[in-house]
């Protein structure tokens, strides 16, 4: 305790007033405007006051005990310790058996769970596809994508369409949803291709929202808000099949999938097309100097991406049975950024285990899945803040020159 | 022709509100070159701020233009808190950091107010006490311009003014624009620029609570989410007129305005947020500098 020292204490003390002041009309406070009643709920304040002082504390003790240790390194009084190093990863050795075991597992995940347990992991499994997609998008081109949600929609009305309209079936649509996917992704890119940063990040949400009202208000094309129903789930040769295994028949199509994607976005990020789009998150201007066009470029990030978004999308369709245009919120491509910055932006591990930890953490911590929303802000926040990089950062690939 | 008038002051009401929205984005911008994503949720709570502190007061009996002052005051002050406190913790951390890292953190810190907003109030639709008297003298107008349409105007037109004049005239707002132009000359001449960034983010969310407080008393409903669709429009409406430029903000704002009341009342009202989504990638498309904005070359 010793290392705190009293203007901690006091930064402390005021950091909770401060917030006990923000938050009292908001979070004591409760009015009924029709019957004028007012709830009074003073026991948030106090929460807020401990938690926010508490917090500080938390921060500055960290922050007091790293200086310390670096203090007693320089003066030679302890050995810098190694830290987890993220490469020890890349030895065959370890990650062998890791993926051994993690391949084993998800094999033999509906053997062992339950097929309501199946559902979720499928669903956790379809993110996964979906943040790899954004991924190329976001992390690799380095291009903020805020309206990727737009393209799942592509190709989840595009199955429902086309299944209700022309009954073709799920793996006739497949390929399509990805090719639409593509399509749209094409059209966003040509319309943005002049803009970067800011303004590329609002156009993008600008475009998902057009994507969703259209879809939510040309009743004669899409049916509106009430959605399409009946839509068939994937079929095997023309078997029949019980509910239940047509879910855990799904599970391993959403495996063989998520593998499908692994194995080409990572052929993807090392190809020639890969390192331009690295180079173009670097700098736009650098980039197009060392001869890359930039257009191409661009076009070929959104079009890549939109294509995993679009095939998502028709397995989201066959999954639920049931699309509506309320599927399509903005917030689904929030948590969708949130998978691919929590997970490491350009990592694909690090996006298979934001994936993983975003959707099944709330599933199954039922007590906080109310504070979903609240969290998947906070952690865009202190990710940026704490850690940018993500939980797995990516190890660039290096080069040497052999002489 | 009476329809037109009608539509005209509508246009001319949300231009105004759109306004007050729109000048916390662009001198956000002005001085520190991001937009605040995070601006459209000030005016939520500055609106759900007004709700809960009008009803408290209107139990405890005060008079109606009190109880008006007391929370446009309240509204304003616990927004503009708020304000300070997203530049605080999502903003100032980042300042150096690669232009993606505070967008990231600015949505993220969106997302954040909007279910804490959720999660400590409700999610259902709340109604939201008329704040404003009607006036006698415009009851033979009634159809064309209500009263609140008209404080509307006038409030707005007032805080516009008042900003306008002391951006030009007082010691914080020479910082302010000296900031703008050159951040390091400015700590040079002994600005504090720290002090000047959070300063902006307090007067802008002030702004947009204002904005918010009369929005609310005219619709006559407030929810969570209200701030994300605002906070799109009002964006709209700063890029029209060309971000970072005040009196492009304002001219942004009008025209916006009057446009989506015009298509709204003359062609369809299913697609009024369309409208403005379009013609936002329509400008950004073709004219990224705004109206009124300068276009800027980047020099390597």
């Amino acid at each position: 305790m010793a290392l705190l020292t009293r203007t901690d204490l006091r930064q402390a003390l005021l950091t909770g007033l401060w917030f006990m002041f923000l938050t009292f009309p908001l979070l004591v406070i409760k009015v009924n405007p029709i019957e004028h009643t007012v709830t009074w709920r003073w026991a948030n304040m106090l929460w807020v006051g401990v938690a926010s002082s508490g917090i500080v504390l938390a921060c500055r003790l960290v922050r007091a005990r790293r200086t310390a240790r670096q203090e007693r390194i320089r003066l030679g009084m302890e050995q810098t310790a190694k830290g987890w190093n993220p490469s020890v990863l890349r030895q065959p050795v370890f990650y062998v058996p890791l993926l051994g075991a993690g391949g084993v597992f998800f094999l033999a995940f509906p053997a062992l769970f339950s097929t309501y347990q199946v559902n979720i992991m499928t669903t956790a499994l379809m993110y996964v596809i979906l943040g790899l997609g954004l991924n190329i998008v976001v992390g690799v081109a380095g291009l903020l994508d805020l309206g990727y949600v737009a393209f799942y929609a592509v190709g989840a009305y595009a199955y429902g369409l086309l299944h209700l309209h022309f009954g073709l079936g799920f793996w006739t649509v497949l390929p399509l949803g990805g090719l639409l996917g593509a399509l749209f992704g094409l059209l966003l890119g040509f319309s943005v291709l002049r803009l970067r940063g800011d303004y590329l990040a609002i156009v993008t949400l600008g475009f998902g929202e057009i994507i969703r009202l259209v879809l939510e208000n040309w009743s004669e094309f899409s049916r509106g808000p009430s959605g399409i129903a009946n839509i068939a789930r994937p079929g095997l040769f023309g078997i029949d099949m019980s509910l239940d295994a047509s879910i855990i028949y799904l599970y391993y199509l959403m495996i063989g999938m998520v593998l499908c994607t692994v194995f080409v976005v990572n052929r993807l990020q090392n190809s020639r097309i890969g390192r331009a789009w690295y180079a173009l998150r670097e700098d736009e201007i650098a980039c197009q100097a060392m001869g890359i066009d930039k257009a191409r470029t661009k076009l070929t990030a959104f079009a890549l991406g939109a294509t995993w978004a679009g095939m998502a999308g028709v397995f989201f369709a066959a999954k639920t049975t049931f699309i509506n245009p309320a599927s399509f919120t903005f917030l689904e491509s929030a948590i969708i950024l949130c998978i691919v910055v929590l997970g490491g932006m350009g990592s694909i591990a690090g996006v298979i285990i934001g994936a993983l930890i975003l959707i099944l953490l709330p599933e199954y911590l039922r007590a906080v899945a109310d504070y979903r929303m609240l969290a998947f802000g906070a952690v865009l926040v202190v990710m940026m803040i704490v850690r940018p990089q993500g939980i797995v950062a990516t190890v660039r690939r290096t080069y040497t020159s052999s002489r | 022709m009476e329809y037109f008038i009608e539509l005209l002051f509508s246009g001319l009401t949300r231009g105004s509100i759109y306004a007050l929205i729109a000048l916390g984005y662009t001198m956000v911008y002005g001085i520190i070159g991001l937009i605040n994503f995070a601006h459209g949720e000030m005016y939520m709570i500055g609106a759900f701020t007004a709700l809960i502190v009008s009803t408290v007061l209107s139990i405890h009996g005060l008079p109606l233009p009190a109880i008006l002052i007391l929370t446009g005051l309240a509204a304003a002050v616990w927004a503009g808190a708020y304000g300070y406190t997203v530049e605080r913790l999502a903003y100032r951390p980042l300042r150096n950091a690669p232009r993606l890292s505070p967008l990231i953190s600015a949505i993220g810190m969106s997302i954040f107010l909007q279910n804490y907003v959720l999660l400590a109030q409700t999610s259902d639709f709340q109604p939201f006490p008329a704040l404003i008297p009607d006036v006698a003298f415009l009851e033979p107008y009634a159809a064309i311009i209500g009263s609140t349409d008209l404080m509307i105007l006038i409030v707005s037109a007032l805080t516009m003014g008042l900003l306008t004049l002391g951006i030009k005239f007082t010691r914080i707002g020479k910082a302010m624009r000296a900031t703008a132009q050159d951040q390091k000359m400015a700590l040079l001449v002994g600005i504090n620029v720290d002090r000047i960034i959070s300063f902006t983010f307090v007067i802008g969310a002030a702004l947009a609570a204002i904005g918010g407080l009369l929005i609310a008393s005219h619709i006559g409903q407030i929810n969570f989410f209200i701030g994300f669709i605002a906070g799109i429009k009002a964006f709209t409406a700063a890029v029209l007129g060309g971000i970072g430029s005040i009196p492009g903000a304002v001219l942004g704002s009008f025209i916006l305005g009057l446009t989506e009341s015009f298509a709204t009342g003359y062609v369809s009202s299913d697609y009024e947020d369309v409208f403005a989504f379009s013609l936002l990638v329509l400008i950004l498309i073709f004219r990224p500098a705004g109206l009124l904005g300068k276009a800027t070359l980047e020099k390597v």
